[in-house]
């Protein structure tokens, strides 16, 4: 069976899922057109503070990957999993954590006061800015770093034998490949933001086209309306992925055995003050989310344990759904594969998620597919991400590898078996650590489709929120954190253990 | 017999034109200065490369339609000759079945291979616990068990010292040599080939030569050859 | 996943078979904080089923306007027997659907209105108010409020209910002035949160001032917490009110015993489970009166509510009104 073959079938599924789901919602609509002078203002700000946040996410990465590309330290391996865990957090409880470093009464408020200075305002333009910097500059440091990790460590020290400029020579062509992919994936990210948006912007002006989509379908129950504000989602979405597809160079790197060498540029004060800020930037408000948390341990009801369970069954399946499809895509390749790849990004889960419904629900209970629907959906939101991680492995193994296997008339299962999955393992293991996290923290559609039970984690720590408990809540915020972190840590760490040379 | 028929390669702006045929159970050198399309060639040979015109032919089959792995054709490249995640037996034993689990009688033969290469004993290790030398001799083993009648060699030992390369190049020709089997190897040192290559085909300015025997060509170079030899 | 669903859906259709078999079942559709073990739910289900001879079902459906979308989405086929949970403003689109009928059910209310509403039955109510800390001196209007320094957090009118309630709260006490009034509030305003919950966290981490939330949430935080420090600030030209109704679907094939649900609603023993599980004043006062703590409580002198068609009519141009004054 050639290994094209389940990919096409792979990109089908998606397409046929997001444009689906925009249909049977736009289908149940009245008739009706155009877009409000509201949702133009809606589409400018949404575009503009992804532009600003996916910009500033990558430029800050760059100097943190590189530094921590080039220094190894105790705890480095620590950092780099934490560095993960911001991006992983539930909205609500991310916004808790930077409130207790940049809020009025956060630690910096505190510092400034100490010198007679007014405390921070973080809402506005830049709060957004800055909740979205917080949530992606560790996905960006973990893009950049992985593709620091694939220059050869023999070319650096041939680099630096040679006194050869290195940021000319090795790092610019890795940037110009690694740069772009990081760049759309948080630019998109960042454009179908919602609660960030709304809790940090300040007022109406930081409306999101989710956010109208959201009003729409609940509000106005306005479904034509949703559906259009939908496509320009996806239409907003296609023009940057075709962007991107066009900037992008394909990966000249080559293989080299995957081991460590020092190197011998760079200052070390430098390095050690960025990988310092960067750890500061993201550690601390963590840090307020685990006391904050510790304390509210005591109050969390027992009808948290159960929940937990369901979150964690629906985001290893989620997982495995996400990996196979992701790997389908990328063994494929190709625009039809990218864009299938890509296109997930612009899903408002409420409307694939109103689609589904719409879809299910002449056939069957859609209670009884609350918990599927929810992996289903979880694992289409975290496809991008899987396959910007497993895209660029893919390419390194067959660039370093793919003669060999051809010319032992490796191919089929057997390529896959013996030369692709071992020599993307590592990949394999970061991105699904990165599925399963998102889909535990992932309220998405589980909200329409949920019955009596039934009820993941983070739905029950919002309906603890609804009900005054918010002390419960940051405890049951903190259990699910830690499960994040653990189901990702264990994932990314079967990646890297035990991988043989 | 492998024969060139009004071969035509074009990468990018390179092109490269080939008419010859090599007898076979010779062993042929591939001279020439860097970027003249030696490796191209093997490519070519090996299946990796489509040809913009003419055939390549092996006793007298056309192998156009052939995927690498179907040619008649055992290669080495440069560099990534081993898996580095599988053990150096596991390595050879692909060259017999993609199972990575051996019969009994297929176990016997990779240990056959590793004895003639020097190697007993090591089949467990990972390529990267084995010297540079070591990992060539793993390499050579597993052309030896693939026992195709065409091996093209792509500078393997390039990365070797001379003495170490020597000592490959003289084993290359004692395991793989004889037996019938038609040998192609690229390098970049044309007196350390004549060694063990009785002809050589000169790639130079688009072309490659037909083959000439190797003492006559060095001794009494044609004006192109004697300007890349540096007289 | 595949292993444990499963059995798991099997599960749930095979007890929904035998409970339709053997006792009938009554399933309502309701907001998310109505169901929890901290909720009304469980001890009005418990005391219905002790009468009834049948099974209560919840389906929490998020908050009252997923509830009312759900119910929109599922049209006539709905599982639902009954919805809980939509209030005033949900109240005309919901009407407008056809898919609730009249109940038929009387009861006495002690409401601050007179209610004569066919088809939706109140059951709990509550006034909009801003909440805050004892210590912070306390604005009498939503001009002391708007001159003054304070910051207060707000929900958005598009997706939240209590924020949509403050709009209609402006637009009621102060009519063609509302644009004046929300220009002059929008330096207070600290942020406007998607819901609830978000703006009520703000408040509590000690960003703002004050939050928007109900003249009862008080009583939350001295009856379950003893903490007697947050206080609801009374306004002068009176708080809006938001009544929270249930009602029957039209396509119920259980009419009688959905009635017999909603008179139980209304009736002494649920309504004296309310105000201490949803923290809103019950709609018929109880006996035994209200819980210790709830007379420390604000009493606004006017309450304000548009009609629910009034409410709709209004709501695009209050809406725009609202958005343009907060976006200078």
């Amino acid at each position: 069976m050639s290994l094209r073959a389940p990919g096409l079938t792979a990109a089908a599924f998606i397409l046929v899922l997001l444009f689906g789901t925009l249909a049977a919602v736009a289908l149940r609509a009245e008739p009706g057109a155009g877009l409000a002078p509201a949702d133009w203002a809606a589409l400018r700000f949404t575009v503009s503070q992804a532009l600003v946040s996916a910009g500033l996410s990558v430029a800050l990465a760059v100097p943190v990957a590189r530094a921590l590309a080039r220094r190894s330290f105790p705890g480095r391996g620590l950092l780099v999993t934490l560095l993960g865990a911001p991006f992983l957090l539930p909205v609500i409880v991310a916004i808790v954590g930077l409130l207790a470093v940049f809020g009025r009464n956060g630690l910096l408020s505190l510092v400034l006061g100490w010198v007679g200075l007014p405390p921070v305002q973080i809402y506005g333009f830049h709060g957004v800015v800055l909740a979205h910097v917080f949530f992606n500059l560790p996905l960006a440091t973990r893009m950049i770093l992985q593709g620091w990790l694939s220059i050869p460590a023999e070319r650096f020290r041939l680099a630096a034998s040679l006194g050869a400029p290195i940021g000319a020579i090795l790092e610019r062509p890795m940037l110009r490949q690694a740069v772009p992919g990081a760049f759309l994936v948080i630019f998109l990210i960042c454009l179908t933001s919602f609660a960030v948006a709304l809790t940090l912007g300040g007022g109406p002006r930081a409306t999101t086209v989710e956010l109208a989509i959201y009003q729409a379908l609940r509000f106005e129950f306005d479904l034509g309306h949703a559906a259009r504000l939908g496509l320009v989602q996806v239409a907003l979405t296609a023009v940057a992925a075709a962007l991107v597809w066009r900037i992008a160079v394909p990966d000249a790197m080559g293989a080299g055995l995957d081991r460590v060498v020092p190197r011998w540029d760079g200052s070390r004060g430098v390095d050690a003050a960025w990988i310092g800020l960067a750890a500061l930037f993201l550690l601390v408000p963590l840090g307020a989310i685990g006391v904050r948390g510790a304390a509210g341990l005591a109050d969390v009801p027992a009808s948290i344990w159960p929940a937990a369970l369901r979150s964690v069954s629906v985001a290893l399946v989620s997982t495995a759904l996400t990996m196979a499809l992701a790997l389908a895509l990328v063994l494929r390749g190709g625009r039809l594969a990218f864009f299938a790849g890509v296109l997930p990004l612009a899903a408002s889960a409420l409307v694939v998620g109103t689609g589904l419904f719409i879809v299910v629900r002449p056939f069957v209970n859609p209670t009884v597919l609350a918990l599927p629907v929810t992996a289903l959906v979880n694992a289409l939101l975290a496809l991008p991400f899987a396959v910007r991680v497993l895209a660029p492995a893919h390419e390194r193994a067959e660039a370093g590898f793919g003669r060999l296997a051809d010319s032992l008339a490796l191919t089929g299962t057997a390529r896959l078996r013996l030369v692709l999955l071992p020599r993307m393992r590592r990949a394999l293991g970061f991105g699904a650590g990165l599925a399963a996290a998102l889909s535990m923290g992932d309220l998405g559609v589980i909200a329409l489709f949920a019955g009596t039970g039934g009820e993941t984690l983070p739905l029950a720590m919002f309906r603890l929120m609804g009900s005054y408990r918010m002390a419960a809540a940051a405890g049951t915020g903190l259990i699910l954190v830690a499960l994040s972190l653990a189901l990702f840590w264990a994932f990314d760490r079967g990646g890297r253990v035990d991988a043989r040379a | 017999m492998l024969a060139l028929e009004g071969l035509r390669l074009e990468q990018g702006a390179f092109a490269l034109k080939a008419d010859l045929t090599v007898a076979t159970g010779a062993i042929v050198a591939l001279i020439g200065p860097s970027g003249a399309g030696k490796s191209t060639l093997l490519a070519a040979i090996a299946g990796f490369l489509k040809p913009v015109a003419g055939r390549v032919l092996w006793d007298g089959v056309d192998l156009g339609g052939l995927a690498p792995g179907e040619r008649p054709v055992a290669m080495l490249f440069q560099e990534g000759n081993l898996f580095p995640h599988l053990s150096v037996a596991e390595n050879i034993g692909l060259a017999l079945t993609p199972r990575l689990r051996l019969s009994e009688a297929e176990r016997a033969r990779v240990a056959e291979v590793l004895g003639r290469v020097g190697l007993d004993g090591l089949g467990d290790r990972l390529p990267g616990d084995l010297s540079g030398g070591q990992q060539s001799r793993a390499a050579l083993a597993r052309v030896l068990l693939q026992d195709r009648p065409l091996v093209l060699l792509d500078e393997p030992f390039a990365a070797l010292g001379p003495g170490l390369r020597d000592e490959m190049l003289a084993l290359t020709a004692e395991v793989l040599g004889g037996a019938g089997r038609t040998l192609l190897l690229v390098s970049h040192e044309p007196r350390e080939a004549a060694r063990i290559a009785g002809e050589t085909i000169f790639v130079a300015g688009g072309r490659a030569e037909a083959p000439a025997p190797t003492e006559a060509l060095l001794a009494d170079p044609p004006p192109a050859l004697r300007e890349y030899l540096g007289g | 996943m595949q292993k444990t669903t499963l059995p798991v859906a099997g599960l749930l259709i095979a007890s929904a078979t035998l409970a339709a078999a053997e006792t009938p079942g009554l399933t309502i559709y309701t907001y998310d904080s109505f169901v929890p073990d901290w909720g009304p739910g469980p001890a009005i289900a418990a005391g219905f089923e002790e009468s009834c001879g049948c099974e209560v079902e919840f389906v929490a459906a998020g908050d009252g306007a997923s509830l009312l979308s759900r119910l929109l989405l599922e049209g006539p086929q709905s599982e639902a027997d009954i919805v809980v949970g939509l209030d005033t403003n949900l109240i005309a689109r919901a009407r407008e659907s056809g898919l609730i009928a009249p109940h038929g059910v009387e009861a006495d209310f002690d409401l601050p209105i007179a209610w004569d509403d066919p088809d939706f039955l109140p059951y709990d109510w509550g006034y909009f108010a801003f909440v805050a800390d004892a210590g912070t001196e306390a604005p009498a209007d939503f001009q002391a409020l708007a001159e003054s320094d304070l910051s207060v957090v707000i929900q958005d009118p598009r997706s939240s209910t209590p924020g949509l309630g403050l709009l209609m709260w402006v637009k009621a006490a102060h009519g063609a002035d509302a644009p004046a009034i929300w220009e002059g509030l929008a330096d207070n305003i600290l942020t406007v949160t998607p819901g609830w919950s978000e703006a009520y966290g703000l408040f509590l981490e000690g960003e703002a001032d004050a939050v928007l939330s109900y003249t009862t949430s008080p009583a939350y935080h001295l009856i379950a917490e003893e903490d007697a420090s947050k206080v609801a600030w009374a306004f002068d030209e009176g708080h809006y009110m938001q009544v929270e109704v249930a009602a029957m679907v039209a396509g119920t094939d259980t009419p009688d015993l959905a009635r017999d649900f909603l008179a139980y609603l209304v009736s002494d023993p649920a309504q004296s489970v309310l105000p201490t599980t949803n923290w809103m004043y019950p709609a018929v006062t109880p006996e035994a009166g209200l819980p210790e703590g709830f007379e420390t409580l604000i009493a606004p002198e006017r309450a304000l509510l548009f009609s629910a068609e009034e409410a709709l009519s209004i709501r695009d141009a209050a809406l725009e009104e609202w958005r343009t004054a907060l976006s200078q």
